[in-house]
């Protein structure tokens, strides 16, 4: 897999300090687990948290430090390799999205948006403010249109598109400044499935109605 | 610090432990406080990010390059864990480090101190708006758009300082790779 498109230093900036929005951080988090030059940039920017850490000063502490408790080496390093393992065997889903939606993009249930137009919202926390949600779009469809306020990011999970920034493929992330227009269409072979978060609900339901209206007449 | 996290790491030294905790638990309940805990349960999380570490340090022993982060990391998984309301952390950082520490030879692991070293350089040499951004972000837990309401900012702003101050750090580091 070829990444042209990765996420904006800004959004990846938030991502390692723990403070973006969970909508975000789990289209982040899947980019990531496909994308060995942005797993390098998160590396520096948490080195960032570590000298923000450092910077700190310190608390008085009220207990006494804690006994460490004894570890079996060899367990341990047998749990690592699980992870490891876990890592590297992404197919179709890659792993970190896989808990939300499956590890197969072929057995997903579509509700149908509108015309070669499907989605299906994900799971978020409770409180969570954002919105997440898978959108298949069949071949050379014009997809709806994201970007145009609050942060959202879109990252394509299987077939492709293409706007005037240029081609999105499969690992690609739209991290977009939020003026841009764009009007982005799916690979007239093989369609395009993405994965679109949004940090704003309100804002997200604004952009359901343009998406929906050109279909449905609204 | 990288000396005690390998006695810590590789020969399960108790003590080494012990001086780690007080080196760095009274930082993370520090850290924990500003994200919202009270005194209580910001030292529960700090000595629960410091037995993590004593416990994950078997995982990673001999690859010290990416120890640098580990109590940083730990402490905000668990801070998102506890303290946020709203964000569920995707386990993928704990795994991408395991990932790329496979790789880290010796002379990569001397670079990491390095590395680090130029990146608390490059932070002290930041300007003022930068750095705030950057502390709001890493040690008040806020997102852009929380930072662009508490500084009365448009997002766009927020975010091309945040590009700006990594811009900086990035090329602090850059002939590292």
């Amino acid at each position: 897999m070829t990444i042209a498109h990765h996420v904006d230093d800004a959004t990846m900036m938030s991502y390692a300090a723990g403070s973006l929005p969970e909508a975000l951080s789990v289209v982040v988090a899947t980019h990531l687990s496909v994308c060995p030059h942005c797993r390098d940039t998160l590396a520096d920017m948490e080195l960032v948290g570590t000298a923000m850490m450092g910077r700190l000063p310190s608390a008085s502490l009220a207990r006494p430090v804690p006994r460490a408790p004894s570890v079996d080496v060899d367990v341990r390093r047998d749990e690592g390799a699980d992870v490891l393992e876990a890592v590297e065997r992404c197919g179709d889903v890659p792993t970190p999205l896989s808990r939300l939606a499956g590890s197969d993009l072929g057995s997903i249930r579509w509700k149908r948006l509108g015309l070669g137009i499907w989605h299906l919202p994900l799971p978020l926390s409770d409180n969570a403010t954002g919105d997440l949600l898978l959108i298949k779009v069949a071949p050379g469809q014009v997809m709806p249109e994201h970007g145009h306020g609050g942060s959202e990011l879109t990252l394509v999970l299987s077939g492709s598109y293409t706007d005037e920034i240029g081609r999105f493929g499969v690992g690609d992330v739209a991290d977009l400044d939020t003026e841009v227009e764009h009007s982005p269409v799916a690979d007239r072979e093989t369609g395009c499935i993405c994965l679109i978060a949004s940090e704003e609900k309100a804002r997200f339901k604004g952009v359901f109605a343009r998406l929906v209206q050109p279909f449905t007449g609204l | 610090m990288a000396d005690l996290l390998q006695q810590v790491a590789i020969h399960r030294d108790v003590d080494a432990f012990r001086q780690l905790y007080q080196m760095y638990a009274p930082r993370v309940k520090s850290y924990m406080m500003r994200q919202g805990a009270d005194p209580n349960t910001a030292e529960e999380l700090a000595q629960e990010t410091l037995l993590t570490v004593w416990r994950k340090a078997a995982l990673y022993s001999g690859e010290k390059g990416s120890a640098t982060t580990w109590i940083f990391t730990i402490a905000r998984n668990l801070r998102i864990d506890r303290l946020r309301k709203e964000v569920a952390w995707q386990e993928l950082p704990d795994s991408h480090e395991e990932t790329a520490s496979t790789d880290t030879l010796p002379d990569e692991a001397v670079s990491e101190g390095e590395r680090r070293d130029r990146v608390q350089a490059a932070m002290a040499q930041l300007p003022e708006d930068q750095l705030e951004v950057v502390s709001l972000s890493y040690v008040d837990g806020l997102s852009h758009s929380e930072i662009a309401e508490k500084l009365k900012l448009p997002l766009g702003t927020v975010k091309s300082r945040m590009r700006l101050a990594y811009q900086k750090i990035r090329e602090a580091v850059e002939d590292l790779k």
